[in-house]
């Protein structure tokens, strides 16, 4: 008979609208931004840059290798090297990026930039809420802002942050046994070598 | 002089003869909200009679290729999510398959079946999101739609907490892919996956048997099977004209030849096919979600020998093909041995799928015009690149 | 499905002023081609069409490429006198290439399931004879990609039913995707133009005290 159909679409309208207000399944919307819902581990939106220690600048990881400068699809990563070479925070005379742009109106956020570093220097944020009243600088970050610390890094990844920890912790020990072994062999003069947390 | 209503009123301007069989030019889009993007026509009418259609790309032409041989070959990568902008997974996997075929690469097991996953979870929320559309475009305006959403949502979370990025979600990797699915993962994508059914069950019941989508898709756009495969129309839309082609089966890419599925065909071609074609795909892609899930081993997800960086493959050309969701994604490439591919060609399902636009629309009226229009699946990302 | 020779073989049978030429594919693909000349491809495509043994009803892709002209350096071995002995010399020569527009389809059949097959045809030039015969009468398919064709790289495909741009505008000159297309120097605005960008960004719009401002960076 006709009519039958669109009586059984109303049928299905009607169970949704009125199980909105007792199933969780029907009504999957939340008021943001009074509500928001978790971000999972994995989410990523920009890239920041990590440092360890104190100061921010000083404790960047960064070493203005350029490599993630290259390899970013929409070139939105500006790098300028320093001329001089200033300890990192174990010591070890490194250069530093002396600028350090990335230019979030054009980054796509496909984390190449992140895969591509040695250093585990660069990691996706997850900070999305970005909006500014101006179109252009107002969305390009720079090194100042870009700078995030170890323990913000393990706050938003905490499993990923972890890995990398453990990895980085590794390749320290392995360089270290390394050297040691090195001194070792030079074993006249007891100088031992710096141990690096 | 002028004339007021009064006047017209009680005296209608006669209708002149020498008006009657001349066609009236107009322009749909490029900001119709039923062409799925910036998409024009040109139609003329004669009425409401469809004459003439001419339909005008380019608003969204980015030149996506000449972009592609610009940059690495990792650097194209992203790019592709933004082609088919539902479809990232597949597009992803399309392209890896052309590079892993241009350098002899390999891929391991846990790859392919999580490439599989994907795929068909991608096909799941690109099909339910295009019933919506479609019925968007009749003028069931938002509740089908949503209704449709509520589900993509799901799958776009689960790819959200494995990619990092809902629709952007540029997880594949030549020989791989770029991180691994946790138990927890599987085991909520399995959940989903089993819940689907009973969304697909109340939306059929929803449409499908409507009196008013009936009249609205049944014989309207008919498309032969002989146009079909001369104009080169894939997936669906080719199926639901009663051609049994899927590259799934054809070419048996991946490991898609250890699934057991059917591939479901239509018989007259017309948008309710169309329509109906979408809807039994995805019980077939749940069909061999719940298979890959009981079969997904353990296992390395990369081939260790691909290089991330400068990453070159051998002097050479490959074209390699999968079944979008949209229909044939092709990635045609050609090598000189540098870091950059020569040539880098996409072969876009919705934009070859245009082709026949015209043929299908002639003869019907402007209202269906947006009916077959949507039934075609476009996603203007990919048509204009 | 029968290999590319016995292909060739049998189009030169049916069409007998046509002259294949087989182009090998080095890459781990291993996917040679059919280069058809071009006043000859039509009727050679058609053959492939109709021919009941293969019947390449669906041309999945076709598409444009650019050859420019290049040059080639070859390496003999030459026996030469040198200080009154006689010794093998590497002799270089060096040939400049004409370079070409080229269009690639690539055939399936979907009656009997195979594929691929890719024929290719060249044009004479890049510059002004760039006409090739156009497959749309035999595949519908190629009709909105040869015109895509038609617009980026410049290729005239004769017989073709509606060939007009069509992802560039109509007013639009050049063909972007050939390899030696000069971008137009009408930049969007760019918060940190730098290098080259800078420059021509500068040059093309002169007053613009915001870039002046950008300029001291390094």
């Amino acid at each position: 008979m006709i009519g039958t159909g669109i009586l059984r679409g109303m049928a299905v309208t009607a169970k949704n609208f009125v199980g909105s207000y007792f199933d969780k399944e029907r009504l999957t919307t939340v008021q943001y931004p009074e509500e928001r819902i978790p971000l999972p581990e994995n989410s990523r939106n920009f890239p920041f840059l990590i440092f360890d220690g104190e100061d921010a600048q000083a404790g960047l990881r960064c070493v203005a290798c350029q490599i993630c400068e290259k390899e970013c699809p929409p070139q939105c990563i500006y790098i300028i090297k320093s001329k001089d070479k200033k300890p990192d925070y174990v010591g070890k005379p490194q250069f530093y990026p002396a600028i350090f742009d990335i230019d979030i109106s054009v980054c796509m956020s496909c984390q190449i930039c992140v895969e591509v570093c040695p250093f585990e220097a660069i990691k996706m944020d997850k900070v999305f809420e970005l909006s500014k009243r101006e179109r252009f600088d107002a969305l390009l970050m720079r090194k100042t802002e870009l700078a995030k610390s170890n323990e913000y890094y393990h706050e938003i990844h905490p499993i990923e942050a972890a890995e990398v920890d453990g990895n980085l912790a590794a390749a320290a020990a392995a360089a270290a046994a390394k050297k040691k072994a090195a001194a070792a062999v030079a074993a006249t003069s007891a100088v031992t070598p710096p141990t690096s947390s | 002089m002028s004339v007021g209503f009064q006047e017209l009123a009680a005296a209608p301007p006669p209708m002149t003869s020498r008006l009657e069989g001349e066609l009236l030019e107009i322009s749909m889009g490029p900001q119709h909200p039923s062409t799925h993007g910036v998409f024009r026509m040109n139609v003329a009418l004669e009425g409401e009679i469809v004459r003439k259609l001419k339909p005008v790309f380019g608003y969204l032409h980015r030149n996506h290729e000449k972009i592609g041989e610009n940059t690495s070959y990792l650097g194209s990568m992203p790019y592709t999510d933004r082609l088919d902008y539902f479809c990232s997974m597949t597009n992803n996997w399309a392209y890896a398959l052309s590079v892993e075929k241009l350098a002899g690469i390999e891929v391991p097991e846990r790859a392919e079946y999580l490439r599989v996953i994907l795929a068909e979870l991608t096909r799941l929320q690109n099909h339910a999101s295009l019933l919506g559309f479609l019925l968007s475009d009749m003028g069931a305006w938002g509740t089908p739609l949503m209704y449709a959403f509520r589900e993509r949502e799901k799958i776009l979370d689960l790819f959200e907490s494995l990619s990092g990025s809902r629709m952007m979600c540029d997880f594949m990797r030549f020989g791989g892919c770029r991180v691994d699915a946790s138990e927890e993962w599987l085991g909520r994508a399995r959940k989903i996956a089993e819940a689907f059914p009973k969304f697909l069950d109340e939306f059929e019941q929803l449409i499908l048997s409507n009196e008013i989508v009936i009249m609205r898709t049944q014989h309207v756009g008919k498309l032969s099977a002989e146009l079909a495969i001369n104009a080169g129309i894939t997936g669906p839309m080719l199926r639901a004209s009663g051609v049994n082609y899927d590259i799934r089966k054809v070419d048996g890419y991946g490991i898609y030849p250890r699934f057991k599925f059917r591939v479901p065909l239509g018989d007259h071609g017309d948008c309710y096919d169309r329509l109906m074609m979408r809807s039994l795909e995805m019980r077939e892609s749940l069909a061999i979600l719940k298979q890959a899930f009981a079969e997904i081993p353990a296992g390395p997800i990369t081939n260790p020998k691909v290089k991330i960086r400068a990453f070159k493959p051998p002097v050479g050309e490959a074209y390699g093909r999968i079944e979008g969701p949209k229909g044939e994604l092709g990635f045609y490439l050609i090598s000189d041995g540098s870091a950059s591919p020569y040539r880098y060609r996409v072969r876009p399902p919705s934009f070859i799928n245009l082709t026949i636009l015209e043929d299908l629309c002639l003869g019907h009226t402007v209202a269906d015009v947006m009916v077959i229009l949507g039934s075609i699946d476009i996603v203007m990302g990919e048509v204009d690149r | 499905m029968e290999s590319l020779e016995e292909i060739k073989a049998r189009a030169e049978a049916v069409v007998p002023d046509a002259k294949i030429e087989i182009v090998l594919n080095p890459g781990p693909a291993n996917q040679p081609s059919l280069l058809l000349e071009a006043l000859s491809a039509l009727r050679v495509a058609r053959f492939l069409h109709d021919d009941p043994a293969l019947r390449l009803d669906f041309c999945s892709n076709a598409t444009g490429v650019d050859w420019l002209d290049r040059k080639v350096k070859t390496t003999r071995k030459v026996k030469k006198l040198v200080e009154g002995e006689e010794k093998e010399v590497d002799e270089t020569t060096e040939e400049s290439v004409p370079g070409y527009l080229e269009a690639v389809y690539h055939l399936y059949s979907m009656s009997h399931k195979h594929g691929p097959v890719i024929i290719r045809s060249r044009t004479v030039n890049r510059a002004d004879d760039v006409h090739l015969p156009s497959l749309t009468p035999v595949w519908r398919s190629a009709e909105m990609q040869e015109r895509e064709i038609f617009d980026l790289y410049g290729i005239h495909f004769d017989g073709h039913p509606d060939l007009r741009r069509i992802l560039m505008w109509d007013e639009f000159v050049d063909h972007p995707m050939r390899k030696d297309y000069v971008e137009p120097d009408d930049y969007e605005y760019e918060p940190t133009p730098h290098d080259e960008v800078l420059e021509r960004a500068k040059e093309h719009y002169p007053a613009r005290p915001e870039l002046e401002q950008l300029t001291p960076r390094e």
